[in-house]
């Protein structure tokens, strides 16, 4: 379902450390050192204007714990055209479930408004792409005709 | 909804750390059981944390979708939980706690000598006046049995009291004498992980930075390693501490090793000092020999231990004594791991003669995972030579050991840090002395000092 992912990074334990403390710690300047590298990266796979960053949300309780969207800072950092069109059920913290349970789990994201037709799904770390199928999925029910994904860290 | 007060008084909050709905908290709001105080503050057109006191450059802007606009949280204190602009701190104005007064809470039934005695009365003395008091008290001088006194006294008035120390293995050290010590006094354990999180014990061990945590908290509050990283290079650990402090309350330092600002204190006469030269079971502190190693810089690099080194294993006086061996840096304890798996393990088979020889010889450093396990192992002789960084040097104790240590000239090994290592030889009342040496090619400051402020106390001592 999704064309292609592409990562700027590998999971290294360095990597970990600052990721958990730019994300869960929510220390939010962290993510700033990645904004030209990501650009770049986007730019290069994804030249065409055709293509909107679509960030893979938090939930609204999550958000209201961190206060920023780390995925929604990396999409920002493109500067290409952002379609905030998905919203997400709160559930148990990812990190926390097996890995079956991560695979067969129900689908967490829901449309907010209408998608882009070729859609670019933005987010910090690629582990087992679940959590990407299931946006891709949303989107492509809803008349989007290409996903990919363009992300931080393959972990 | 009753709240009780042991676990929210003395603290200030932020949201995410009280366990109560948005309902709950509202009526504690309306009935003042908390009252709301700003997350940074505006001094002389600068903005502070309101926890840890720090400024620009250490507070920096979120685009905060929380609150829907930009403004400054705090980098500083961060592994705390993060302090926000857009948030408030919960401070507890409801009833004051009613801590317990113990009639007679002290279980330990030891005896302290006559100069952990002159100490013990005077830290009494001061936690009753709520004064400060200067510990200078050389490695393994027991220390902590010389608390004993002043806090069975401030249990007895009902006061809170916190012991903080720079580091997490001396809580977990600490705890189980404590909780023996006194058996009937909720004696709790901070730091970053602990299984306690509450901190709404009466005795309160803390790491340094779990003070940050309390505002107005304590009647009595004992630093422990005083002259330590993180406290001495870290003014925010300053800040937390005098804010954890009640307004009145008493303040008692100790430390082997006092730094350059307390010697002058001590000789200003500004802080009061006890001075405790002696080790409890009164033998004389090991005074570390010299090793010239030529080529040794050269053979590290290149992953091998100096003859010098292996020399001395080989020629120790008690050759069944455990073994550390300090290094000056986690790179250099890794090139030399397997190297020391071949040539160390005669000398480990014959420390722990019945013991495995795979797992006889360990490294630990400061972000091990398996720290804790490998102290403990060491401790249950279990493991007969540990490799290590200065991690190992302060406060963890193990009963019988000879010291090495590598390269002690390097910079990483400071006056402190050298007499504090050497101070992890000869604790054990069974076997009170041990070997210390200082394997180099060119002898540094730092090592002539360390050696002669160690001789110095044992000259002070050999004079009472
Ligand atoms: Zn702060």
């Amino acid at each position: 379902m999704l064309e292609k992912n592409i990562s700027l990074y590998s999971y290294e334990p360095f990597m970990q450390d600052y990721i958990a403390r730019w994300k869960y710690r929510g220390d939010y300047v962290l993510g700033k050192v990645f904004e030209a590298e990501f650009r770049k990266l986007y730019h290069q796979h994804f030249q065409d204007s055709k293509y909107e960053v679509v960030p893979i949300p938090l939930s609204a309780e999550r958000m209201a714990d961190r206060g920023f969207n780390q995925a929604g800072e990396l999409a920002a950092f493109t500067r290409a055209k952002q379609k905030d069109v998905l919203g997400r059920k709160h559930g148990e913290k990812q990190s926390k479930r097996s890995r079956l349970h991560r695979m067969t789990a129900e689908n967490p994201f829901h449309l907010l408004s209408e998608p882009p037709k070729y859609a670019v799904l933005i987010d910090d770390i690629y582990t087992t792409g679940t959590t990407l199928r299931h946006a891709a999925q949303v989107l492509q029910e809803n008349g989007t005709d290409f996903v990919a994904a363009c992300t931080l860290i393959r972990g | 909804m009753e709240l009780d007060p042991k676990r929210y008084a003395g603290k200030r909050l932020l949201r995410r750390e009280i366990p109560l709905s948005t309902n709950a908290l509202r009526e504690a709001l309306q009935h003042q059981h908390f009252k709301q105080i700003p997350t940074l503050r505006k001094e002389k057109s600068s903005m502070y944390c309101n926890r840890c006191n720090a400024t620009l450059p250490h507070l920096q802007n979120i685009d905060c979708q929380i609150c829907g606009s930009k403004h400054l949280y705090c980098r500083n204190c961060i592994q705390m939980g993060r302090v926000s602009f857009c948030e408030t701190f919960y401070e507890w104005a409801g009833p004051e706690p009613d801590w317990h007064i113990h009639d007679n809470p002290c279980a330990w039934e030891g005896e302290l000598t006559r100069h952990q005695q002159i100490a013990a009365d005077a830290i009494d003395q001061t936690m009753k006046q709520n004064g400060k008091l200067l510990v200078h008290a050389v490695c393994g001088a027991g220390k902590t049995e010389m608390l004993f006194q002043g806090i069975t006294t401030s249990l007895q008035q009902g006061k809170r009291i916190c012991l903080a120390t720079p580091r997490a293995d001396v809580v977990r050290e600490l705890l189980p004498r404590f909780q023996q010590a006194f058996p009937t006094v909720s004696v709790q354990a901070l730091y970053g992980g602990s299984p306690d999180k509450t901190g709404d014990g009466q005795l309160i061990l803390a790491t340094t930075h779990q003070l940050l945590r309390f505002y107005h908290a304590f009647d009595v509050l004992i630093i422990d390693e005083i002259d330590a990283f993180p406290f001495h290079a870290d003014p925010m650990l300053h800040v937390a501490s005098e804010k954890a402090k009640k307004p009145t309350c008493a303040s008692i330092f100790l430390t082997a090793t006092p730094r350059q600002k307390e010697k002058r204190q001590i000789a200003a006469k500004t802080l009061p000092h006890v001075f405790v030269p002696v080790r409890f079971h009164g033998q004389p502190l090991p005074v570390p020999a010299s090793k010239l190693c030529f080529g040794m810089h050269k053979q590290l690099r290149k992953g091998t231990f100096p003859k010098g080194l292996l020399h001395w294993f080989n020629n120790r006086r008690n050759p069944t004594r455990q073994v550390l061996v300090f290094l000056p840096t986690v790179v250099l304890a890794d090139t030399l791991q397997d190297e020391a798996m071949e040539v160390l393990r005669p000398s480990a088979q014959k420390i722990l003669p019945k013991r495995e020889a795979e797992t006889l010889i360990r490294t630990v450093y400061a972000a091990d995972k398996d720290r804790e396990a490998k102290v403990q192992a060491f401790r249950n002789r279990e493991i007969a030579i540990i490799l290590t960084t200065t991690i190992l040097e302060r406060g963890v104790t193990f009963p019988s050991v000879d010291v090495a240590i590598l390269d002690a000239a390097h910079d990483v090994f400071d006056e402190a840090a050298l007499v504090q290592i050497a101070g992890r030889a000869g604790r054990s009342p069974a076997d009170p002395t041990g070997e210390v040496v200082f394997f180099h090619e060119g002898r540094s400051d730092a090592m002539d000092k360390a050696v002669r402020a160690i001789q110095d106390m044992n000259r002070r001592a050999k004079r009472l």
